[in-house]
């Protein structure tokens, strides 16, 4: 657009570079408009998702500003109208030449043995715009080889250029400025603070930003060469983000992921889990082969008997309960076509409707596929108003949380957070509504509505209660509020939030949400029918019943179960055989006594995964599934941004892809789900599903759509069902108040007992384990000292954990983090009540 | 040798209030830490982060940066001599040279009873005194290596409290800004209206104040 006339651009600067004429944006930096133009300056400092701050000089050109020509760092100058800048003058060449110099006085020359060799800034620039040779001949500095300033990021200080990219990058963009310039002049280094780690979950980063190799991983470091490196484009499905990331492999091993920058997701960055959890995809641990529970444990089987086997216990499960004695629990791993050919697997050639991706700690499929959507742009947009009551993103959804914080920092957004406890959001929120565990639905309807008489808005602070009204009101009216929803607590049912939801559709029709959902392909999952009462492409099985009926061998009679409900039915002995579809639900359902219930109670269990976790280990039989970087596919991330997904290493041992093993299952069941390849599933997905129509292959690889097509929830296509609707159900009450008890609320911090980061060597000690936090006043009333392990009880079941304090827990409220190390806090959630209240008593439990 | 004690912690909640930023306290906060312990520890660093919202690391940051900020023990004196050119023209190598004879170390160490730190300094802004030195930045002009041999043996013997306190103390004098008097508390993108000490500057009353 903007080799087009300077009078045709709207507020266009035209400026001249190298002698060509050409038309600069308002506000646009030199390095930035020449870049766009085809002419490459050298920098090492400027980065493009940071402000700029002229360190390195490399960038510095001739520009002429009207006052004669000068030198000026052109990372830090915006073009104004007639500008003239010459990047490749004798003059530019020569102080570009003067740079480098200056810049390799005291840099090492251990490039031969340096990770950045072949892919480093500094190797290359001085290649090509270096004098060739130095007149430096001095003894260089020296420091001790790598220091580790983190338990991932190794820092050598003698490589470092002193560019500020990575200390700019913890202050900045992370807010972790826990690595800063010390002391000065030649002296100058990067450090951290004395025993104080530069313990950021972002801090992978800083190793793929870093222009020369001063910043490594550990996890990298001496592993490979670049010029030996093959490179694959994926997006990440640690979590519902969906980052873009590049695979970087030699000799079939995945060696390392780097942050790809797509404008919509994540900018190019990537959390610390997401990065170093490939090292679980080679992990000595993955499943090889099928293996078969026998008398003396697990045996390896060929994939025939497998196969026969598992055919077997599905026919047997159909031929004496039905289809509604089979349920599948899982799916959120699978790509979409995975998804896709095992719904059609479940719903259309076995029947059954007890099927559910999520588990038990996602947010309801009416209301992720139902209210108008926002992407994360939207929510993110500068000036807007951001409402939110969801987990806390910077342990489960990091990267969202980078681009909340850019929106509330930089781009002047304004943030409302109802939580029942602090995040990692709080302190960004403008206004921080802190309401009683389960009452999220009061404290929304309070923000809406004032509170009601007789009520107190879940017990907010009626002050901020106030401020806050006035900015939601405000930002309503000026169309420029959206919501972002996630469950807040595992400890609780989703009800609250569903309801909490409902006050805000009813109110403002029009405001759009952004639902969160903390594993990789859930949404992808739900939009393939992987859930009771739904079809593929967002409809509901009672109205897609006919058009499913036309192409499906079968459509199941009725809705089915949730996985509580699954887990419920086989814990009464109701399910004959149940399929783990990559599910650890001991781990990750947050009522494990009813998961231990159900797997020990059901006699067939069929599981299809990775790792042979806890919940697998109780699988009859187990099939080996490929994973990420080892199947190609799409995945929809929480946006509903459909984005593909590349094959690049081979699977483990005799590991197959999930749609291979459904399309195979169903053959020998004496049906045929007619798919044979990825892309013919996609193919029957665009033609069948309602809300993918029009979306074709054609269309997903296209240039154009590298940053993923988003779904949205509009329209179907004429002739097909329509799809899912969020229907506001009826207000709910508040929970019962228990004066004796405290009301739990329980999160996940990033790094926990999860499979992928327990295979993960290089993060799986640094889970932090749990504390029970409470109010010192209700602290108070046990009467021992801080610091002890006490019991706590529920209905559900009593564990033992260390008490401590915590003045910003409300009073009433205790909070936890689960799947740590030490504490089985799941053994305190009841599926089957809305919230969990606990007591805490003096002494261990038995 | 520690965090801020009790005291001295009022004393940096009264430095924090001056500004409409805490972490605008930082360095008089780290002069109040060399202050009481002689040196700025890593404590008191870790402490004051705590005390203005930042992290350890920015104070060590900012800390190291500063030479006059010194992050190992020194003396209780810190002797700075100048050597540069006109205190060199003037004899202040030989100056330096006799100091290090005299205090029995060389330039940059302490001595063992750890009274004496000497240094050498660039030009310290006082070169029609050549040749100079400081201790613990107070001047003594025209040194010759009689009055240092004088000054070894009066800062020993104490005979120098009323004028040079220990390594640390900027002024003994402590600085208090009455609350009407401060730039206003509030951070400069919330602050709408002029500051109060504007105010009190230009009102009738103030300015007859002044005539008179």
């Amino acid at each position: 657009m903007s080799d087009l006339p300077p009078e045709q651009v709207p507020d266009g600067v035209p400026i001249t570079i190298n002698g060509k004429e050409l038309v600069a944006e308002k506000g646009e930096l030199i390095i930035d408009a020449a870049e766009r133009h085809g002419v490459y300056i050298p920098r090492f400092c400027y980065h493009p998702r940071m402000r700029p701050v002229g360190m390195c000089r490399m960038c510095i050109c001739e520009v002429d500003t009207g006052r004669g020509p000068a030198l000026l760092p052109t990372c830090m100058l915006e073009c104004t109208p007639g500008m003239v800048v010459n990047t490749e003058s004798p003059v530019t060449a020569k102080a570009q030449e003067g740079v480098l110099e200056f810049l390799l006085i005291n840099h090492p020359l251990d490039c031969p043995v340096c990770d950045k060799g072949g892919e480093c800034p500094l190797q290359d620039q001085t290649f090509a715009y270096g004098p060739g040779e130095s007149r430096y001949i001095e003894e260089k500095r020296h420091k001790e080889k790598p220091i580790a300033i983190s338990d991932l990021v190794l820092l050598d200080r003698e490589r470092c250029i002193l560019c500020d990219r990575c200390t700019r990058f913890a202050k900045e963009v992370a807010g972790d400025p826990l690595i800063h310039f010390m002391h000065r002049g030649n002296n100058t280094e990067v450090n951290v603070f004395p025993d104080e780690p530069f313990a950021s979950y972002f801090s992978g980063n800083t190793a793929q930003i870093c222009p020369v190799g001063a910043l490594t991983t550990t996890t990298y470091r001496f592993r490979a060469r670049p010029w030996d490196l093959e490179v694959t484009e994926s997006t990440c499905q640690t979590c519902g983000v969906g980052c873009r990331l590049a695979i970087d492999s030699s000799r079939d091993q995945v060696l390392r992921y780097e942050g790809v920058d797509i404008d919509p997701v994540n900018w190019g960055w990537l959390c610390d889990k997401g990065r170093f959890n490939f090292q679980a995809i080679q992990s000595e641990d993955r499943l090889r082969n099928p293996l078969l529970k026998g008398p003396n444990g697990f045996e390896v089987i060929t994939w025939g008997q497998a196969m026969r086997r598992a055919a077997d216990m599905l026919s047997e499960a159909l031929s004496s309960t039905g289809p509604d004695g089979i349920g599948i629990v899982g799916g959120a791993r699978l790509t979409n076509e995975s998804a896709y050919a095992w719904a059609k697997l479940a719903k259309g050639v076995l029947g059954t409707d007890n099927v559910d991706a999520r588990l038990g700690d996602e947010l309801p499929h009416e209301l992720v596929l139902g209210v108008p959507k926002a992407t994360i742009d939207e929510v993110c947009r500068p000036g807007g108003t951001i409402l939110y009551f969801g987990p806390d993103p910077k342990e489960e959804l990091p990267v969202l949380y980078l681009r909340l914080r850019h929106a509330v920092i930089q781009d002047s957004a304004t943030l409302i957070e109802v939580s029942p406890v602090r995040t990692g959001l709080t302190p960004l929120a403008r206004h921080f509504l802190q309401h009683r565990p389960g009452e999220v639905h009061e404290a929304v309807r309070a923000l809406i509505h004032g509170i009601p008489q007789g009520r107190d808005g879940g017990g907010v602070d009626p002050a901020q209660l106030g401020l806050a009204r006035a900015a939601v009101e405000q930002a309503a009216a000026s169309g420029s509020l959206t919501v972002v929803v996630g469950r807040q607590s595992i400890a609780e049912s989703s009800d609250w939030v569903t309801d909490a939801v409902a006050t805000l559709v009813r109110a403002f029709p029009e405001v759009k949400f952004l639902t969160l959902l903390r594993r990789g392909n859930v949404h992808g999952a739900l939009d393939m029918g992987l859930a009771p009462g739904l079809l593929p492409g967002r409809v509901a099985l009672d109205q897609a019943r006919d058009w499913y009926g036309a192409a499906w061998p079968t459509v199941p009679a009725g809705p089915g179960l949730d996985t509580a409900g699954i887990l419920q039915a086989a814990a009464d002995g109701k399910i004959n055989t149940l399929v783990l579809l990559g599910a650890d639900p001991l781990t990750d359902f947050p009522d494990r006594q009813l998961a231990a219930q159900a797997l020990q109670k059901v006699p067939q269990i069929i599981a299809v995964d990775l790792f042979l976790n806890q919940s697998v280990q109780a699988a009859d039989l187990v099939l080996a599934a490929a994973g990420f970087s080892e199947v190609e596919g799409t995945a929809t991330n929480l946006e509903g941004r459909v984005s593909v997904l590349n094959q690049k290493v081979t699977p483990p041992g005799t590991a197959r892809s999930d749609w291979i093993i459904a399309a195979e299952l169903a053959r020998r069941l004496d049906s045929d789900l007619g798919l044979e390849s990825a892309d013919d599933i996609w193919g029957e997905i665009e033609q069948l599903a309602p809300s993918h129509h029009g979306v074709t292959l054609d269309a997903l690889f296209a240039p154009e759509a590298a940053d993923g097509i988003v779904i949205s929830t509009g329209e179907p296509a004429p002739g097909r069902p329509p799809t899912v609707r969020f229907e506001p159900g009826s207000p709910l009450d508040p929970p019962a108040p228990d004066a004796y008890s405290l009301r739990l609320v329980a999160n996940r911090k990033l790094y926990d007992l999860g499979t992928f980061t327990q295979a993960s060597p290089a993060l799986a000690n640094l889970a932090p384990g749990t504390k029970l936090r409470v109010n010192p006043y209700d602290f108070e009333r046990l009467g021992v000292p801080e610091g002890r392990v006490l019991k706590v009880k529920s209905v559900r079941g009593a564990i033992s954990v260390e008490v401590v304090t915590d003045p910003d827990v409300l009073r009433g409220t205790a909070a936890i983090h689960v799947n740590q190390p030490g504490a089985l806090v799941t053994d305190l959630i009841d599926a089957r009540l809305r919230v969990t209240d606990i007591r805490i008593e003096v002494g261990e439990v038995a | 040798m520690s965090r801020l004690s009790t005291e001295n912690v009022e004393v940096a909640r009264e430095i924090i209030a001056r500004y409409p930023r805490p972490k605008s306290a930082l360095i008089p906060l780290l002069h109040l830490a060399q202050e009481q312990d002689g040196y700025v520890t890593s404590e008191a660093m870790a402490h004051i982060a705590e005390l203005v919202g930042c992290t350890p690391a920015e104070v060590l940051g900012t800390c190291s940066f500063y030479e006059m900020f010194k992050l190992h023990p020194v003396g209780r004196y810190l002797v700075n001599i100048c050597t540069n050119i006109s205190c060199m023209l003037c004899g202040g190598e030989e100056l330096l040279e006799h100091a290090e004879k005299r205090l029995g170390i060389k330039a940059g160490n302490t001595t063992e009873d750890g009274l004496f730190t000497l240094e050498e300094v660039e030009c310290i802004a006082a070169c029609t005194e050549a040749p100079s030195l400081q201790v613990n930045y107070r001047y003594f002009h025209k040194v010759t290596h009689d009055d240092f041999d004088r000054l070894v043996d009066d800062l020993r013997a104490g005979r120098l409290d009323d004028e040079i306190p220990p390594h640390g103390t900027l002024a003994r004098v402590r600085q208090s800004i009455p609350s009407d008097r401060r730039a206003g508390i509030a951070p400069p993108e919330q602050v709408t209206s002029e500051p109060v000490w504007l105010r009190n500057f230009e009102s009738p009353s103030r300015a007859q104040g002044a005539a008179e």
